[in-house]
């Protein structure tokens, strides 16, 4: 039996804004396991990133955590509701215990300071080290881990001074600092070329050995999930409509939008005819689909669908889908 | 085979660096490349940031003045071309961009989007409206989207609109640089088939530009594949995906993440290893651009003497050492 070390329930976030309130993500629940990458897909404005960040309490108004639970498994086997912690509790825990990766490394990293200071800051932050001379020591370590060439002179430079794949590097550098038993990589690999986007991926899995270190990881590259995936969640709408591992996702997609997304990828290595593109865009949620939220969209619509929101069930072991069909 | 739409012939565009007083280097964007297009084909054309693919598109349609070489376009040299000449080929060769947030005047309504270009190069109409309700019905949209403003659109539908647009000119060449890449998949899908209907309808001729190999390998039947401004590869695409010659061809496609999990734990194994990033392209390397990357490197070859480019089966032509003769 596979140990979870976070368990989210029913987590809901709605931004209230002047045009209304939208309900970013709605009841979204699921497990992650110790060890595991846990891979959440889903097209822009899904609220993937949303809930990555409800994760920690990392939103901002006018975005407000409006209910929902996500209990964290400790190394010492204690069980906290990090919804519940005060500013301060989660501060310590986040960016040490669980530590995030974000999009852009040009604008992840401070201008003003060389990256080894940046390093040492983190660990300096949860009282790693003793000073921040002892951090820049350790930063050439972590430099050199994440496989940054001649790590001595690179800890001395500013982040201008780094190529793009680079500079991700040294986030990844800042997030493993603190020895982090979540990685959450919020589409880490998007704003690289190909070629960078694979060494980028080799090294995530590098510190997933390294640290023992449990990833979810947020993409909307279904390529990125086939390579790198253990378990997957398929957002729409702000809404989890599939859980399972990566085989059961891509071989066996149960939800009508799991399938008509990876009809809809051109994969290289396969000779298609003509690609099956999903009607329709993705509802506005300010004021979303009744019912299942892609009922307007789905080619297999019944009445039903329309009324009542589906629930999720267990198809075949691990394997989950919010779908009236089933 | 009759006589091709556009052929280029050792194009260059070099933009200066401007120092203090005088330019103190050159970057070589595109510098001499040479390839056809066949009338109805769509020519792919795939690399990384800062290949000088989007630069090799726009020279091409004289967006951007060439250092040197020849673009024939129908018989007659682009580059010559002044007055009522530079109009007509204003006319039938078109662009659709990137960004459609950035190519479209949020203050025009979509009618009078369209009809510009129209109303420039003097095109009778008899009903303006009658015929812009035919385009927009021509690409997925109706006559309710007449008076409306970009804003009110979505990304794939501001495509459509750009491609209403450009349709309205009757052109016989389009460059369509990176048209998906602003787009989710799914919508991603729809825009995709849509260009490939209307190109078995109106007998079309694409330059297809794109990083992403998927959609290049869908969409195209010749590719070239570019590497700090040069052609590293040109050939049909089904041959060039089933049998990449250059080692950077090898090292592209052996890092896109397939969406597959068989396929991509299968490729995990017998991956080539990927190193390094591009090079700046204002001191790009002497002989071959790739060889500081390249694992099959020959010092005193490839660091040297420019590979030339030689065709190694039917059509498909390769610029690298290990075909050439030195």
């Amino acid at each position: 039996m596979p140990e979870p070390i976070l368990q989210v329930r029913n987590l809901t976030v709605h931004f209230y804004t002047y045009a209304g309130i939208v309900k970013a993500i709605e009841k979204v629940s699921f497990d992650v396991y110790k060890g595991e990458t846990f891979a959440l897909v889903g097209e822009t404005g899904c609220g993937k990133s949303v809930t990555s960040r409800a994760l920690t309490q990392l939103i901002e108004s006018p975005g407000r955590i409006v209910e929902g639970q996500v209990l964290y498994y400790r190394e010492d086997g204690s069980v906290v509701d990090l919804l519940k912690l005060s500013e301060e509790e989660i501060r310590e825990i986040r960016g040490n215990e669980i530590a995030y990766i974000f999009q852009d490394p040009h604008s992840s990293l401070d201008p003003l300071y060389t990256v080894g200071y940046q390093i040492a800051e983190a660990m300096e932050v949860h009282g790693k080290i003793k000073n921040i001379k002892e951090g820049i020591q350790k930063a050439v370590q972590i430099l050199k881990s994440v496989l940054i060439p001649d790590p001595e002179r690179r800890v001395n430079n500013y982040p201008h001074e780094l190529s793009g794949g680079m500079k991700q590097r040294v986030v990844i550098g800042i997030g493993v600092s603190n020895n982090p038993r979540i990685l959450i990589a919020d589409e880490p690999t998007t704003a690289l070329d190909v070629t960078v986007q694979a060494q980028i991926l080799e090294l995530l899995e590098k510190m997933k050995k390294e640290y023992k270190a449990t990833i979810i990881l947020i993409t909307h590259n279904l390529g990125v999930v086939a390579e790198t995936a253990d378990r997957v969640a398929v957002m729409y709408a702000g809404k989890i409509v599939e859980i399972g591992s990566v085989d059961q996702i891509f071989r066996n997609p149960l939800h009508p939008y799991t399938q008509g997304l990876l009809k809809a990828v051109p994969n290289p290595m396969t000779k298609i005819e003509k690609l099956e593109a999903i009607p329709g865009t993705v509802p506005n949620l300010i004021t979303p689909p009744s019912g299942c939220r892609f009922h307007p969209r789905c080619p297999r619509t019944m009445e039903i669908c329309k009324q009542k929101v589906p629930e999720m069930k267990e198809i075949e072991p691990g394997h989950f889908v919010a779908c009236h069909l089933y | 085979m009759g006589e091709p739409v556009l052929k280029v012939e050792n194009l260059k565009k070099y933009f200066p660096v401007r120092g203090l007083l005088r330019t103190v280097g050159w970057v070589k964007a595109v510098d001499g490349i040479s390839f056809e297009i066949q009338k109805g084909e769509t020519f792919g054309l795939v690399g990384e940031s800062g290949c000088g693919k989007t630069t090799t598109g726009r020279t091409i349609l004289r967006l951007i003045e060439p250092t040197s070489g020849k673009i024939i376009f129908m018989g007659k040299d682009v580059t010559k071309l002044k007055g009522e000449e530079l109009k007509w080929f204003r006319r039938k060769a078109q662009i659709m961009f990137q960004d459609p947030y950035s190519s479209l005047d949020p203050r025009q309504t979509v009618f009078q989007i369209i009809m510009e270009p129209v109303r420039f190069h003097g095109i009778q109409v008899d009903d303006p409206e009658e015929f812009v309700i035919k385009l927009l019905e021509s690409v997925g949209l109706n006559e309710m989207h007449l008076y409306r403003y970009p804003h009110e659109f979505s990304g794939g539908q501001r495509q459509r609109i750009a491609l209403a647009r450009l349709l309205a000119l009757k052109p016989e060449f389009i460059v369509l640089d990176e048209p998906t890449s602003a787009l989710d998949v799914s919508v991603q899908a729809n825009i995709l088939n849509t260009l490939k209907e209307l190109q078995e309808k109106h007998g079309f001729t694409y330059l297809f530009i794109s990083h992403d190999l998927g959609v290049v390998k869908y969409m195209s039947d010749r590719m070239g594949v570019m590497y700090l401004g040069k052609l590293v590869e040109v050939g049909p695409a089904d041959k060039i995906f089933e049998n990449p010659l250059h080692p950077y061809t090898q090292m592209l496609f052996s890092a896109i993440p397939i969406p597959d999990p068989d396929i991509a734990r299968e490729m995990k194994k017998k991956r080539m290893k990927v190193t390094g990033e591009p090079p700046s392209p204002i001191n790009p390397p002497k002989g071959c651009r790739f060889h500081p990357r390249c694992p099959y490197a020959k010092a005193g070859l490839c660091d040297k003497e420019e590979p030339p480019m030689v065709e190694v089966e039917k059509d498909h032509y390769v610029a690298c050492w290990l075909y050439a003769k030195a």
